[in-house]
This record gives structure tokens, sequence and C-alpha cells, in this order.
């Protein structure tokens, strides 16, 4: 019953935001229902449409933990962008250097590492740094109070600034006139599901970091409900005053949260570098990072709410190619005005809860 | 002037207010009391028009009204004042009087007559407010004398006061009631709702008693007592003293040498005391609040900065001046803080949760690994919180929040004096608590000093102080002024070295 009603409202602001996108097409000139028609039709046909969906839903996945995790702890993350980032990067620089990279005869690389090494160092790699990344601004805001949202901000720009260096003057290979690094080992490839489930194409980029996405919410909800680190993390963002008189460090949960959550942030470089461009490739953030923000939003901080909200974001983002491409007027922007409605719904969610009271209220009223 | 006709009132499944029937008489001070939850602020809340009723009528000067809002309610004369204040800090008070009603053309405000207005308004019930003061450098009196004028400034004919003496020092309580009277004698007609009963025989006309969302009893206050009044609050006969005898202290276990306690501003809030506690007593520390009792408490507790304390305090003979909360906790100190939603409680945890705050990080409750929370530990714990200190409703599943003043307060001391502490910090125990829950506080803690535990007890409430304390200390701008013998000082003279007349 608790459960029913925490998944309502954010229904209720996904089917108004449809509402909403439908005037848009009306307006617009299209038909609105032969629009989402196309929408959900090319989300959802097997098995190409679920295949992109789920593909798309993965980094979403593993940033809306991230910035679910923090918003736990109280803490806004909005530096999974930057994070992500330079995670991939990471992922793909330790790729090269121990995948045997070799390029027009350069060698890259200090060592060719076999798979059963490289994928889970790779993995790590990428962890480890977007925890980094994250951990900064978490000490800054611990040690000297500095606020969490200035600086992950600032991170974003130092950390993406910071690779794109490294690409453009270190790691691109002599002559390509795109900004990526060298290809990475193939040992440091993590498969694509169709490789090894029967029955999904291998064409589909859908790949083990999808499998790792799963692991990750199932892994989110027991830290933070099942652990003592978890307890801590969330009763500093429940009542900080309180954790500290309950004798939890609330500078250390502050440092421990923000590290976790650019984790996994960091994770989306696995599912974008050892799982489909097999290199780190600059702008390839499709905004994950704040997309991220409303993923958590919609799915009210919980890793459920999380899979579920960015597999409707992975939908809308495999349906609006189709609708770009087949419909008269309406351009894949219409997503993006979902995404921005569903949102709008969901922050406003204190002042309808409140109005839906009155209104119950002025019903069974008699006075 | 008021008559509130068959007022039911549901929230979800709890009846907060069932077929009341309140009638108030012009030009008097009507008290309603009754316990925590026993539906009083429901009630006046909805003849303000915060609440809807489900059913029932308002009667205002004998005619039915409609109050849906509250601006309704002050259309027909009736004023609330809350128990927590809302004014804007950085305003002034006339800012904040015509904040929402503000006079002038839509694009000039008008605020000269509106000083006059309040100027003579505060002339008038001898408010003593200068409408230009900024609200936030008004003591919390001026502060509610302030909301007062706001009720005034629009015409309020009854006020509607929600234990307003909850914040005000023993002076200020008396100033206050001299207003009330005041108002009166111009022919207002206050409500005041608490649950003081010493406060409701000295200030009210009227009283109608409230218990479980019903009321029990109208009565005229010269025709009443303290006992018949506790009595109808609770349903039963309530032990209004503390029976204890007399201490066995045994071994120092707290001792402090020269300890000071600087506040943020640099200023010592904590100056210099030294004193000790010693195992099986309860030294009871009496003065006006604000005098350094929260931060000697928190200091001790270890929620302090270390660099803001100096001096040395000891516990069991060692040097724990610096110890982490934590750490102090795991020697055996337990703390019962003054404000339970700020320091003492997870409002939006489960009372289960709330119940291993301090302790999520021990055995039983972590289990695999050091790690992994034993949920059914963890509910074991506070099911036996919950038994042993009677909260209510029983459910650990139940957010905190949900809970009323009381049992939030049973449950932390519950969850504090399941760690067995060699030494318990408690300040303000029965703050907001009603008369059943303080009788059954002030049992357990005289339970636990029997037990060998030693002790240190702030109260705002003298009569609390010195009904526990086996010694008393008497603190006034964070030193102490004086010890004295509870069993044998008189009020007066306690009261006199508080305000730091003594000597």
């Amino acid at each position: 019953m608790k459960h029913l009603s925490e998944l309502l409202f954010p229904l209720i602001a996904v089917i108004a935001a449809f509402i909403v996108g439908g005037i848009f097409v009306l307006i617009i000139g299209d038909d609105p229902i032969l629009t989402y028609q196309l929408l959900i039709g090319s989300a959802l046909s097997w098995p190409d449409g679920i295949g992109y969906t789920l593909f798309y839903a993965t980094p979403l996945i593993f940033t809306g933990l991230a910035v679910a995790v923090a918003f736990r702890c109280g803490l806004l993350n909005i530096g999974t962008e930057g994070q992500l980032y330079v995670a991939a990067f990471a992922a793909a620089w330790i790729s090269i250097k121990l995948g045997g990279t070799v390029v027009g005869g350069v060698n890259y690389s200090w060592a060719s590492l076999p798979a059963l090494a490289l994928v889970p160092i790779a993995c790590l790699v990428a962890i480890l740094m977007g925890a980094f990344w994250a951990a900064i601004p978490g000490y800054l805001k611990a040690r000297f109070g500095s606020h969490e949202v200035i600086n992950t901000i600032m991170m974003n720009f130092i950390g993406i600034a910071l690779v794109s260096y490294f690409t453009q003057y270190y790691y691109k290979t002599p002559g390509d006139p795109i900004m990526e690094t060298a290809e990475i080992g193939v040992a440091a490839h993590i498969p694509r599901l169709g490789s090894f489930i029967p029955g999904i194409p291998t064409r589909l980029p859908l790949n083990v970091a999808f499998l790792l996405a799963i692991l990750a919410c199932v892994l989110v909800y027991i830290f933070l409900w099942k652990t003592k680190w978890g307890y801590e993390i969330r009763a500093t963002g429940a009542n900080p005053s309180a954790a500290e008189y309950g004798g939890i460090a609330v500078r250390k949960q502050i440092v421990l949260a923000m590290a976790v959550s650019g984790g996994l942030a960091g994770m989306v470089g696995i599912n974008e570098v050892l799982g489909y461009r097999y290199r780190y490739y600059e702008g390839f953030s499709a905004s994950y990072g704040f997309t991220g923000i409303a993923v958590a939003l919609l799915g009210r901080n919980h890793p459920v709410g999380v899979f579920l909200a960015a597999l409707l974001f992975g939908m809308l983002n495999r349906g609006g190619i189709f609708v770009d491409a087949f419909t008269d007027h309406v351009s894949k922007d219409l997503v993006e005005v979902l995404q921005a409605v569903v949102i709008l719904f969901v922050a406003c969610e204190a002042f309808f809860r409140g109005s839906f009271n009155r209104f119950s209220l002025l019903r069974r009223s008699k006075v | 002037m008021l008559e509130l006709r068959d007022i039911t009132k549901r929230f979800g499944e709890v009846l907060a207010n069932d077929r009341i029937n309140i009638k108030i008489t012009e030009g008097t001070i009507h008290a309603i009391v009754g316990e925590n939850g026993a539906g009083k602020s429901t009630i006046m809340r909805i003849a303000y028009g915060f609440y809807t009723a489900d059913s029932g009528e308002i009667l205002v000067d004998g005619q039915v009204r409609r109050i849906d809002t509250p601006h309704d309610a002050i259309a027909q004369g009736i004023g609330m004042v809350h128990q927590h204040f809302m004014l804007v800090e950085n305003m002034t008070v006339a800012e904040n009087i015509v904040l929402g009603s503000e006079p002038g053309s839509a694009a000039a405000l008008d605020l000269k007559s509106a000083s006059q207005k309040i100027r003579a308004l505060s002339e008038e019930f001898k408010l003593a407010i200068n409408p230009s003061a900024v609200i936030e450098t008004l003591s919390v009196g001026q502060q509610q004398r302030v909301e007062l004028l706001k009720a005034l400034y629009r015409d309020a004919r009854l006020l509607i006061l929600d234990e307003p003496t909850a914040v005000l020092t023993p002076q200020e309580v008396e100033e206050f009631f001299t207003i009330l009277r005041g108002m009166r004698e111009q022919g207002k007609t206050v409500v005041i709702i608490t649950h003081k009963l010493d406060e409701v025989l000295a200030i009210s006309d009227e009283v109608t008693v409230m218990r479980d969302g019903r009321v029990v009893g109208r009565v005229k206050t010269k025709d009443t007592n303290a006992a018949e009044l506790a009595r109808m609050m609770v349903g039963r006969d309530v032990l209004l003293r503390v029976e204890k005898p007399d201490a066995d202290a045994g071994a120092t276990v707290l001792s402090l040498q020269d300890l000071r306690v600087m506040g943020m501003d640099g200023t010592p809030r904590v100056d210099g005391l030294t004193f000790d506690v010693r195992a099986g007593e309860v030294v009871g520390i009496a003065g006006v609040e604000g005098n350094g009792q929260t931060e000697l408490i928190e200091s001790l507790a270890g929620l302090t900065e270390p660099e803001l304390v100096s001096g040395r305090v000891e516990f069991e003979g060692r040097d724990i001046t610096t110890a982490t909360a934590k750490e102090r906790k795991q020697m055996g100190v337990a703390h019962i803080p003054e404000d339970r939603h700020r320091r003492g409680l997870l409002l939006d945890f489960d009372l289960a949760e709330n119940s291993i705050l301090g302790v999520q990080d021990r055995e039983p409750i972590v289990s695999f690994a050091g790690v992994m929370l034993d949920n059914g530990a963890i509910e074991r714990r506070a099911r036996q919180i919950i038994k042993d200190f009677d909260v209510r409703p029983a459910n650990p599943a139940l957010p905190a929040r949900s809970l009323s003043g009381g049992n939030q307060q049973k449950l932390i001391i519950g969850r504090e004096f399941d760690l067995h502490p060699k030494l318990l910090l408690v300040a303000q125990p029965t703050r907001g608590v009603d008369i059943g829950a303080i009788e059954f506080i002030h049992r357990k803690l005289i339970a636990l000093r029997d037990a060998g535990c030693a002790i240190l007890l702030v109260s705002a409430e003298l009569e609390e102080v010195t009904a526990l304390a086996d010694r008393l200390l008497v603190i006034h701008e964070g030193k102490i002024v004086g010890e004295v013998d509870p069993k044998v000082a008189t009020t007066e003279e306690i009261g006199l070295m508080m305000t730091g007349g003594h000597r």
C-alpha cells in the first residue's frame, strides 16, 4: 500500500506530461495519437526497439542511482556529468595502457593483459576515478562547508576540459580528425548480450553493462537500507544534527556518499567505453549526468524507481528518433518537452499533494 | 461569543475531534487543557479555519458561520497566535504586522498610518512594542507580543493562543499574564491552549478539559483545583509530586575542572565550571534558559567542536575532554537532548530505525561482517523499548513524526536507557510532554538513579529540577552561582540566584 502510493504520483506526472506533449503535437499540426503510437511502438518493438531502449536506459540507471545516493545524504550531486567523463576516459586509458594497443606502428601500451584481468581492472578504474572526482567536492563540503552544487558544477568544467586535453595531445591517433582516443585493447571489450543470449541479435549495442546496472540497483538498495553505512548516510541526510548526536561522523558520511555517488556515475564509462565504442570519444554523453537528476527525481531516489524512470527515459530517447524521422512536423525535441514536463510535475508534487488533500477535505466537509 | 457545536474531525484513521462542544463566553479567558494528542490544537485550528471539520457547526455571536480559511476567521474577529511564531526575522514589527494586508494603494505601501495604529494598540494593551524595531533584535517574549499585535491589528475580538508560555521564562510568563488580564478588561476574549495546570489556575475564568478527542469536563476555574483537572485530563489520579528515597551516592563518575565552552561568536557560554557527579545521584542545574545549560550538556555529550572547549572533563577518571560523541556513547554516556526534533529523532524514519540511532554500528544491531543491519534485532529492540516505555501507538513501522511529543520523548528515553548508561545527560526531559507521561518519565529517571547511574539534569522547570535533584547547582551567565539543597531551598531563594541577584 505504501509502495503503491509512492508510485502513484510519478505515474500521474508521466500521464500529465503525455497529455501536455499531445497538445503541443496538435498545435504543431500532427496527430498526437499517431505520434505516440510511433513513439511507443518503435521503443517497444522486438528486438530492436527494446534492445535500444535498454541500451539508452543503461547510463541513466547509473547516473540516476548516483544522484539518488547523494540525495539520500542530503547532497545534490550536479557533477555526475563530469564524473562520468573522467571515468570513461580513465577506463579507456587503462585499457589502452594494459590492453596492448598498437596503432600505425606506435605502441601506446605498457602491457597486454588477458581479458579476465583487464576487464575487472578497467571497470574498477572507471569506478574509482568517478568516486575520486566526486569525493573532491565532498571533501570540500565536509572540511570547509563550501556548497557541493557549486563545486560539482565547477568540477564538471575542469573534468571535461582535462580529458579533452589528454585526448587531443596524448591519446589521439595521428591523423584522426575526430576527438577520440586510440582504440582500447580487444581484451578489454565486454560482450554484447546478443553474443551469449540466444534470440538477441548481435547488432544491438546492448551489453553486459546493462546487467551491471541491474546489479547496481540491487547493491545500492542493500547498501542504503541494509548496512550500517547506508543507515548513517540516510540519517545524515534526514537530520545531520540527530546523526551527529547518534555518534555518526557527519563529515565522513558526506565524503563517503559523494564517493559512492561518483563511482556509480563512473560506471557509465563501462557501458560506453568497454561495451560500445571501445574508445573514449569526446562528447559521448547525451547529458546522461543531468538527465540522471531527472531520473532520480522521478524515481523518488529509490533504486526501483530509478530503474523504472531510466527505462521510461530510455524509451523516449529511442522513440524520439522515430518521431523525428517519420512525422511531418514533430521533431525529437518532443522527447525533451515530455521529460521537462514530467520533471515539472514531479517538482510540483508538494503543491499537488496539498491541493488533493484540500479537495478531498472539501468533499467530506459539511460545515 | 464563539460556540463550536458537535465538531468532528478525522485524520485518516485517527479521530482527532469527536463531537466537540465548546462555548466561549465574551470577555473571559477560557483555557482548553488536555494532554498532547487530546485534540485541543485541532479544534482550535478548525475554529481558525486552518482545518475544515468533517461535521458540526461554528457559531459566532449566535450566528452559524462558515470558516473555511484563516481569512474567514479574521473577518469574524478571530485571531490566533501559534506556538511557533510566524514572523519574518529581518523585517520590522510594522512590516510583519501589515504582511498580507498591506495598507495604501497597490503600488505604494503606507507604513506610516500602520505604525500609528500599531503604536496606539501597543499603548492600549501595554505591550511596549516599537513598530520600527527589527524582529531579530527582539526577545522571544517581545516577538510573542508582536504576534498578539498582528491579531489585534486585524481587529480580532477573540484571540486563540496555542501553548503561549512554552517559550517563555517564568518572569516573562508573569508579564504575559498581566497583558492577557489587561486585554480581558478591554473586552477581548482569550482562548488559551495549554497543559500546564498552574497556569490554567492562575489566568483562566473557565476551563474545558479534553481527553482522547472528546470534551470530558467544563468547569469554572474558581470551583476546581490542580488535582481534579489532572484527573480529568489523564483519566486517573496523578501523582503531582515525585516520591523518591534519599540518594545513595557512590564513586565520582563525571568530573569537570574549569570547563569553558565558547560560543560561535567567541564569547564564553560556559565559564569555568567545576563540579562532580557521582554514581546514584541526580545533580540538577537550575537557571534561566540561555545561561549556558545547552552548551554545557552538548559539550559533555561530545557535540561541540573541540576547539571551542577548554578545561578538563573526566569520566570515571579518564580524560574525555576531546572524545567524540561516539567514543563517549561507547563508554556509557547517554544523552536525552533538549530538542527532540532537532537532535533526538529522525522524524521521517520509522520507530524501529529511530530506536537504533547511536547503536547502529554495534552488536547485535549489526551482524554479518560487522556491516549488515540485522532487521530482526532492530525490531526486537524497538518492540522492547515500546513495551518498557509504553510508547503509543505501539507500531515500530510508524514514522517518528506521527507520534505525539510525549511518546516521541518516551522513545528517546527508552533508547538511551537501553544503553545501560553509567552517566545520563538529560536536558528538558518533560518539555511539551503531558502530565501522565511526566509522572512516568520522572519515575524512570529515579529508578535509573537508584540502579547506580549518575544523572546530570537540566530543566527550565524549576519545580522539576527541585523535585528530582539530590543536589542543585544554580547557573547564571555560564557560571555556577551557588549550590543549594533542593529539599530545603525555597523557590524565591533559587529564583533570586537564577537572575544573578545572589551575593
